[in-house]
């Protein structure tokens, strides 16, 4: 592990789309360095009804960027008396990173959320000041995300229904933490449809 | 200037009230008549632009300001405090516009613009705006048009209809035998110059009134030649 801060506590999150639904992950590990301490600590926030946002890296800023981003989101519904849409939480939250260009947060964030009337899904990453990308079919973040994006490029279908979302989320997520020593330990996935948001426990190896 | 007094200029006076707000709601109601009706689709806001003398270049200074693409204002009162909001609206605006990456939506412009000018009513060494502002615009998400009075004092009333500067109480009334739900915003351009045409000294050019409307599109002016346009067809 040695210096390096973005894997002093280990940790992974990965959100794919579908048709109509998107799926996000992330293992359950926190530990400090090669010691693992708990086996349910979850990287996966909800900020709306059909918005989430996945939060690796150091487990006090995921902590922290978690805390403010609710600040921020439970001022914005009161005052404007309506509910996020992912693309306004995004933008918040990487406002919100930017805010400490000089001095950053040490989290790469990943949101993905739903239109419920359109069904049109959204899923973005960003770096820890707050880099925006596109709207992607597939992001992942963590100490395990090169392993994991590998796996989930290679089960990643155009137009999955959630069925088939949740089995390549979780096959990618299972067997990318399997190849790193800092996440797994369990996992949980929310697969967010129109209707309803599903969220099922996975366990893996429990090492 | 507000670094040296610590203390409001606008104080309470025994009966309750804030007789500088008062006095800013006179200069208001001297100020040249301003008009703004929502109709089913859009906004329209008018206002009478009469110069003193016929060497002034009317084209180049408006009333009618555009605040972003889906916000217009207009105002009854005092040009300078008005120029003053203006700048200070298309700012917050912008600060909306590089947190949350969408157009102000009406209603949260409205209420920041209304908290300045309630500071003002309460800062140190400062005196409220001698300006009403009646802030039109389109929200996105509701996918519906707005239409907002601001006063000097801070408060902002939502309105379907209404009129604000000198014959304010006529032209209200004006408006209230007019008005309907179901008005498109055509004949609520009609209306709205029907509606100056009440307190309007000597003949109506397309030189002494502005116009600006805002539908799904955006907010905009209209050009001298349209409102010429919408002249014709009421004479």
């Amino acid at each position: 592990m040695g210096d390096d801060i973005m894997s002093y506590n280990g940790g992974v999150a990965l959100a794919m789309k579908g048709k109509e639904c998107v799926a996000i992950a992330c293992d359950k590990r926190y530990g400090v360095q090669n010691r693992t301490i708990a086996t349910n600590f979850t990287k996966i926030f909800q900020y709306g009804d059909h918005c989430f946002v996945a939060l690796c890296g150091l487990a006090t800023d995921v902590q922290t960027v978690s805390e403010r981003l609710k600040f921020r989101t439970n001022l914005y519904e009161l005052r404007e008396q309506r509910k996020l849409k992912p693309i306004v939480l995004y933008n918040m939250l990487t406002n919100l990173l930017y805010e400490r260009r000089f001095g950053p947060y040490f989290v790469y964030a990943l949101v993905a959320g739903l239109d419920p009337k359109t069904g049109e899904t959204f899923v973005y990453d960003s770096d820890n000041i707050g880099a925006i990308s596109d709207n992607v079919n597939l992001a992942t973040v963590g100490t395990a995300s090169d392993f994991i994006f590998g796996l989930g490029e290679l089960f990643f279908k155009p137009n999955m229904n959630p069925d088939e979302l949740f089995e390549a989320t979780s096959q990618a997520l299972l067997n990318g933490v399997d190849r790193d020593s800092a996440s797994g330990w369990g996992a949980i996935v929310y697969v967010i449809e129109k209707d309803k948001i599903t969220l099922r426990e996975l366990k893996g190896r429990q090492d | 200037m507000s670094e040296r007094y610590g203390f409001s200029l606008t104080t309470f006076s025994p009966s309750g009230k804030l007789v500088q707000i008062e006095y800013a709601l006179n200069a208001v109601n001297a100020g040249s008549p301003a008009v703004g009706i929502k109709a089913s689709n859009g906004v329209v806001l008018a206002t009478e632009k009469k110069s003193k003398s016929l060497l002034h270049d009317d084209r180049t200074i408006h009333k009618v300001e555009p605040i972003c693409k889906n916000i217009g204002l207009v105002y009854s009162g005092m040009g300078p405090d008005y120029r003053l909001l203006v700048q200070k609206a298309r700012k917050l605006a912008q600060e909306y516009m590089l947190i949350y990456e969408q157009n102000v939506p009406p209603t949260q412009l409205v209420k920041r613009v209304a908290d300045v000018m309630q500071e003002y009513t309460q800062s140190g060494g400062v005196r409220p705006f001698g300006v009403s502002l009646l802030i039109c615009g389109y929200d996105y998400d509701e996918d519906r048009p707005f239409l907002y009075q601001c006063d000097p004092s801070g408060s902002y009333f939502p309105w379907k209809a209404t009129a604000i500067g000198r014959n304010f109480v006529n032209g209200k009334t004006f408006l209230e035998k007019r008005y309907s739900d179901q008005l498109a915003l055509e004949d609520a351009v009609h209306t709205a110059i029907l509606t100056l045409k009440e307190s309007f000294e000597g003949q109506m050019t397309e030189d002494n009134i502005e116009i600006g409307i805002c539908d799904k599109e955006g907010f905009r002016r209209l050009t001298p030649a349209e409102v010429k346009d919408y002249l014709a067809q009421i004479a």
